[in-house]
């Protein structure tokens, strides 16, 4: 007779089969059973945060960086409750996560019992799918889906609820075989004639424009060889959503930044003015189309993406080809090769009197910001770190509001899986949890969570996970003591009624840093700048980096709202037409 | 910039409604209704009726017939979207307008009356193939199956001889002729 494991060491021993070697999590009462097992698996490394959040977003950043699925365990009740909003997080941004809860024993299900919730029944909107466990004889096959249904199709998270008497209960456990075509609910559905069309489509264009999103990413680092490859070959623009940026460099001349509320001036106007508009792995979020019924007017636009249902979603599309990006961009790229040999040069002259306007676009300079000696400028601290540390592999995560934009802005990807940041959901307290993660997928490199110190203390307890586990994340904080975004949205459209935006009494981050066991270290001027991110960066351990900048900093350019592409409120420069002089402009 | 008071963009053109029959085949599994139903709740779905049972014992499927309304965009994203769910095996739609396609409501519906009211009552049933479930000297319960419009127009014209109690299903449907939905 074969041996019986308990529901518990099935836990494990699927999530060895499944290549696990880190979970986050926390224990409690309904998960004991499993927390017991930890001991005997080895190859299964449990990283202790200070909330179930944490765990969450510590997962989300490890999956970001790494392309494996991340996974936690949490226990019943305010275990699973506290992870909603990192679920809720990965399922927005298409991250694959596998969150294993405990439940209250199966004859107390229903009775209100102590730590009971409807953990299915809550996590339901936020999960691709998720399970309560009733028998332990399923328990291994569920798990097994739980991986398959997150990492394939369009990745997201999925949850196992399993209650305490099953982790107990014994039965056989059959070694697992990795099915090497898993494709569960993908859909690699287009045909040659797509690509044909599509290839017809680029030779005729004479202003096109590639839009490119987090699709790219999820379909792995291959995908962005591919896409450097097309774009290459064509020689058209490129531009890139928040999720998407790194898996084109952005110093290359082609590309044009990024794009959407915050984006470029040049890539907002050359989406307003394309004719042909090929989005690769993006989801026209409202962010990025600004007024639907004036999104790019002209243009004859194409949709690639492994979820049919994110064609015609929000905007109406000429060619929509439903695949997976790595598959279409091969055979495009194919077809391209085979049909119009050296397309980039013989098309070289119909597309450029397209590329001479995007340059006019280009010359506003719509990233620029007056520089100044006296404060810090957020800008420019985002410049100075992205100089000093643009020679390691640095893995960045971020917070949400003004710093995530101005990060976006003016820290400059060449690699996909670097950049971390909650962009569907928004989730401010996203950033140290996710920094945490990355550095443990990746425990030799540099990562850098840049913050905002409104953000940072909805989750600042991680700080003391990454303590316990020697992870040396740097906290870098735009410290304006505002809500930022919240502040600009309220100067622009609020008629300056700055209603709770303040923090009055925020704590003193290098003594928090101190308090937490790890250094801490304060900017108050251009001029020390340098050399305390230099500091920052070497020290060994975990830093927490208060960067005192200017408050009054808003983020453009910026599409106000209800506004097109082409309606951009620029900056206070252009708007000014100040004239910037002597030293100062060394800062800009 | 001025009038504005937000960053969110404004609505845009609103399309024509059509009324749709959605037919879905699900996994008769613990919360798969919940599921369905969730799916069009949470992304603001009309739900103008709703009809649920297990049609295959032997392989657990049942099959879900839910009338909705929704411009073309927003149909083609419920069928969408309900593909996506793990349990759900298969989508099919049908207009309402669909000629080649039979939708049926049943109704109960009890009257208390003398009897030559519920005699009347059971004569302005008959286009709808009445059945009489039970019968006393002053009630009966009649079953029809008929349209929803039918049913609709038939539970106002049917109180004037002592209709007391209404209880209706949601439409189900199936195509005509020998082809099946695949």
């Amino acid at each position: 007779m074969s041996k019986l494991y308990s529901g518990a060491e099935i836990v494990f021993k699927c999530l060895e089969d499944q290549n696990v070697s880190h979970i986050f999590g926390y224990p409690g009462g309904a998960v004991l059973p499993i927390y017991d097992e930890l001991k005997n698996f080895n190859s299964i490394k449990h990283i202790l945060v200070r909330h179930e959040q944490g765990a969450g977003h510590a997962a989300e950043g490890y999956a970001r960086s790494s392309g494996k699925p991340g996974v936690l365990l949490v226990t019943s009740g305010p275990g699973a409750t506290n992870a909603v909003t990192a679920l809720t997080d990965a399922y927005m941004d298409s991250i694959p996560l596998v969150c294993i809860t405990g439940q209250v024993p199966t004859h107390l299900i229903g009775t209100d019992a102590f730590q009971e919730c409807d953990t299915t029944g809550i996590t339901r909107p936020c999960t691709k799918h998720n399970w309560l466990v009733k028998d332990v004889n399923d328990l291994a096959e569920i798990m097994h889906k739980a991986f398959e249904v997150a990492t394939t199709g369009r990745p997201g998270p999925v949850l196992v609820d399993i209650p305490k008497d099953i982790q107990f209960q014994k039965t056989k456990y059959k070694n697992f075989k990795k099915n090497k075509k898993l494709n569960g609910k993908s859909h690699d559905n287009f045909s040659q004639k797509n690509i044909d069309e599509l290839i017809k489509l680029i030779s005729r264009a004479k202003k096109p424009i590639f839009y490119t999103g987090g699709g790219v990413i999820n379909s792995g680092p291959k995908a962005s060889e591919l896409l450097r490859e097309l774009v290459y070959a064509t020689g058209f623009p490129i531009t890139s959503t928040l999720q998407g940026l790194g898996c084109f460099p952005a110093d290359d001349n082609q590309f044009l930044g990024m794009l959407g509320m915050h984006g470029t001036y040049e890539a907002n106007n050359a989406m307003y003015s394309c004719d042909l508009m090929i989005n690769v792995g993006a989801r026209f979020d409202d962010r990025i189309t600004g007024k639907i019924d004036e999104f790019s007017p002209k243009s004859k636009k194409v949709h690639i993406d492994i979820d049919p249902s994110s064609i015609n979603k929000n905007v109406k599309v000429d060619l929509p080809i439903v695949g997976d990006i790595k598959s279409v961009l091969t055979s495009t790229i194919k077809t391209l090769k085979k049909s119009k040999k050296n397309f980039s040069k013989s098309n070289k002259h119909q597309i450029s009197n397209w590329w001479e306007k995007i340059q006019k676009w280009r010359s506003k300079r719509s990233l620029d910001y007056i520089g100044s000696e006296e404060t810090i400028k957020p800008q420019y601290a985002i410049e100075r770190l992205y100089e000093l540390t643009k020679d390691k592999d640095t893995y960045i995560t971020t917070e949400v509001g003004q710093h995530q934009m101005w990060a976006a802005q003016h820290y400059k990807f060449n690699k996909p899986n670097r950049w971390m940041t909650s962009g569907g959901l928004g989730t401010m307290g996203y950033g140290l949890p996710a920094a945490v993660g990355v550095q443990v997928a990746h425990p030799k490199k540099l990562v850098i969570d840049i913050a905002g110190e409104a953000s940072v203390l909805m989750t600042m307890q991680e700080m003391s996970t990454a303590v316990q586990y020697s992870l040396p994340i740097k906290i870098f904080i735009l410290n304006n003591e505002y809500m930022g975004m919240v502040r600009q949205w309220q100067e622009l459209l609020h008629d300056k009624n700055y209603s709770e935006s303040y923090t009055a009494a925020l704590p003193d981050f290098v003594k928090m840093a101190e308090a937490y066991g790890c250094m801490g270290i304060r900017a108050k001027s251009p001029e020390e700048l340098d050399d305390k991110i230099v500091q920052m960066l070497e020290t060994d351990g975990p830093v927490i980096f208060d960067c005192l900048v200017d408050k009054q900093e808003n983020c453009f350019p910026m599409i106000p709202s209800g506004k097109p592409h082409n309606q951009m409120l620029l900056g206070p420069k252009d708007q000014e037409e100040k004239k910037i002089t002597g030293k100062g402009r060394a800062l800009v | 910039m001025v009038n504005s008071k937000s960053a969110y963009s404004v609505a845009g053109k609103k399309q024509r409604n059509d009324t749709h029959i959605i037919v879905v085949w699900v996994d008769n599994e613990a919360g798969v209704l919940a599921r369905v139903v969730g799916l069009f709740s949470g992304r603001g779905y009309n739900i103008e009726s709703l009809a649920v049972a297990e049609v295959d014992q032997k392989q657990n499927i049942s099959r879900i017939t839910i009338v909705t309304t929704g411009t073309p965009q927003v149909i083609d994203q419920i069928k969408l979207q309900l593909k996506k769910l793990v349990p759900v095996h298969k989508v099919a739609d049908f207009k309402r307008e669909d000629k080649n396609v039979i939708f049926k409501e049943m109704a109960l519906f009890k009257f208390v009356a003398n009897n030559k009211k519920l005699i009347s009552a059971l004569n302005a049933c008959r286009n709808y193939n009445p059945v009489v479930l039970d019968q006393t000297k002053k009630s009966q319960v009649i079953q029809i199956t008929a349209l929803r419009r039918e049913i609709d127009k038939m539970s106002k014209n049917l109180t004037k001889f002592g209709l007391v109690s209404v209880s209706r299903t949601g439409a189900v449907a199936m195509t005509r002729g020998s082809e099946i939905f695949k």
